[in-house]
């Protein structure tokens, strides 16, 4: 580690996943530090979402293609690539890549902080209302609703004391044993690491449910008490 | 005199804002209160055609704000109801033209003149909303018991929340008792159980309304009709009164004719 010389690029945990910003060097000395990095440590970089910073290098599809594949042979997906150079904007975009990232409202986003520990939950004590949209690294509890058009975003799992109908990513860094309850549980979408339902239309909706992966299916449950 | 600031807003457009300012002006201003409407929707005002002053103008907020006149040039004075006045939007300028804290000042300035300035909120979340809200002391939030109209006011509660406005108060505008007893459309209830804030007002759907507007004559001049008499309820819960709420589940006279045939 001693030797990857720190100015070269710089990690940080957002909300998206893991921001890399890349710093003043060949495009070569880059990704090789990169990937020595990643090799280093595996551990923190399995099933991790990556933003990449390229500053303005200018990247042509085989060179970021290429770095894709690196990057997804050890467990991370390349999901954005941000740059100030309108060739590598258009690279990325042929390659499906986002090249924007939303940025922080301050009055609205309720808190992101970083890296908390596995067990830590956010406690939401109020309805979470349309365009309020709730980030964090860990387990998420609010008592009270989740309206339609609000967003909660866990990397954990997710637990609404109240009617949940808004959208909810429980597992957003790619837990699959992440849960989300609720005591009306009738999302506009649900999502759990990858997988994305939509909820039923269904009629009795004053139970206790529990959706969870099962076999890679995104199932539903009532609360059962044992 | 220190009069109370009372924003009507709702996110959604066409909802009847500018028909509630009015109506609630006149519903205030006819019991023995003083009312000044400050119209806040610069660019696009609508306020004083529905109150029939649209001849009268002459200055108006952005002339207040930069200077241009006093405030009591810009103040125009309704002559069926002596102590109801507006302040008119420009035309011609838009939303920038006034910031938050120019709104503040101009409402601590009318603050002793009147029991209550009521300002009509423009559509949106942005500038001309921040405006509105910025100096009230109450917000109204207005929504019409429909999906979309809902989900707004849902953004808007948030957003006055986040702003430490507290808790606004609902009225739910243009309800259809029929369509609601047939299940076509959202009840108050259904209403109550999303928002989750105070009500302070039911309107029926009342077609009077449409010709009242057009004509620049508030509907709650008159209080035969029941939109007009909701108003004046609305109005009377605003000074502190109990209110039962109108029952619109009541048959009207012509649906117990046609129940009869």
């Amino acid at each position: 580690m001693d030797a990857t010389p720190p100015s070269l690029f710089q990690i940080k945990g957002i909300r998206e996943g893991l921001l890399i910003t890349l710093g003043e060097a060949s495009w070569e000395d880059l990704e090789a530090a990169l990937i020595q990095n990643i090799d280093d440590q595996p551990a923190f970089f399995q099933g991790a979402r990556m933003v990449l910073d390229v500053g303005l290098h200018d990247l042509r599809v085989a060179v970021l293609s290429e770095l894709r594949d690196k990057l997804s042979e050890r467990g991370i997906s390349l999901w954005a690539v941000l740059s100030e150079s309108p060739v590598t904007e258009t690279t990325a975009q042929n390659l499906g890549l986002a090249t924007r990232i939303a940025k922080p409202r301050p009055a609205e986003l309720q808190s992101v902080p970083e890296a908390a520990p596995e067990n830590a939950a956010l406690w939401v004590r109020q309805t979470v209302r349309s365009g309020q949209r709730i980030a964090y690294s860990g387990n998420v509890v609010v008592l009270g609703d989740v309206n339609p058009g609000a967003e909660i975003i866990a990397s954990g799992s997710v637990i609404v004391w109240g009617r949940l109908r808004g959208v909810v990513h429980a597992g957003a860094e790619g837990d699959e044993g992440a849960l989300v309850c609720a005591l009306e549980l009738s999302p506009t979408q649900l999502r759990i690491a990858g997988e994305i339902a939509v909820s039923p239309k269904k009629e009795d909706k004053n139970r206790p449910e529990v959706a969870r992966l099962k076999d890679g299916q995104l199932v539903a449950e009532p609360w059962q008490a044992n | 005199m220190t009069g109370k600031v009372v924003t009507i807003t709702s996110g959604k457009g066409g909802v009847g804002k500018t028909t509630a300012v009015a109506n609630l002006a006149v519903a205030l201003a006819g019991r023995g209160q003083k009312v000044a409407c400050v119209d806040g929707d610069i660019g696009l005002r609508n306020l004083d055609v529905v109150m029939g002053l649209e001849n009268r103008i002459v200055y108006d907020l952005v002339d207040v704000v930069e200077g241009r006149c006093r405030l009591r040039q810009a103040m125009i004075r309704d002559k069926r109801l002596p102590d109801l006045y507006l302040i008119p939007a420009a035309q011609t300028r838009d939303k920038t033209a006034v910031s938050p804290s120019d709104m503040i000042r101009l409402c601590d300035e009318l603050r002793p003149e009147v029991d209550w300035i009521l300002i009509d909120s423009p559509a949106g979340i942005e500038r001309g909303f921040k405006n509105a809200v910025a100096a009230a002391d109450r917000v109204l939030v207005l929504t019409n018991p429909d999906v979309s109209a809902v989900r707004d006011a849902d953004r808007v509660i948030g957003i006055l929340d986040a702003e430490g406005k507290g808790s606004p108060a609902l009225v739910i505008n243009r309800l259809n008792p029929i369509l609601v007893r047939r299940g076509d459309m959202l009840s108050v209830e259904d209403v109550l159980d999303l928002l989750a804030i105070d009500l302070i007002g039911i309107v029926p759907e009342d077609e009077n309304v449409i010709v009242a507007s057009n004509k620049g004559q508030p509907l709650a001049m008159d209080s035969k009709s029941k939109a007009g008499q909701a108003f004046q309820n609305v109005a009377r819960r605003l000074m502190g009164e109990k209110v039962p709420f109108l029952d619109l589940e009541a048959p009207g006279l012509l649906q117990r004719l046609l129940g009869r045939m």
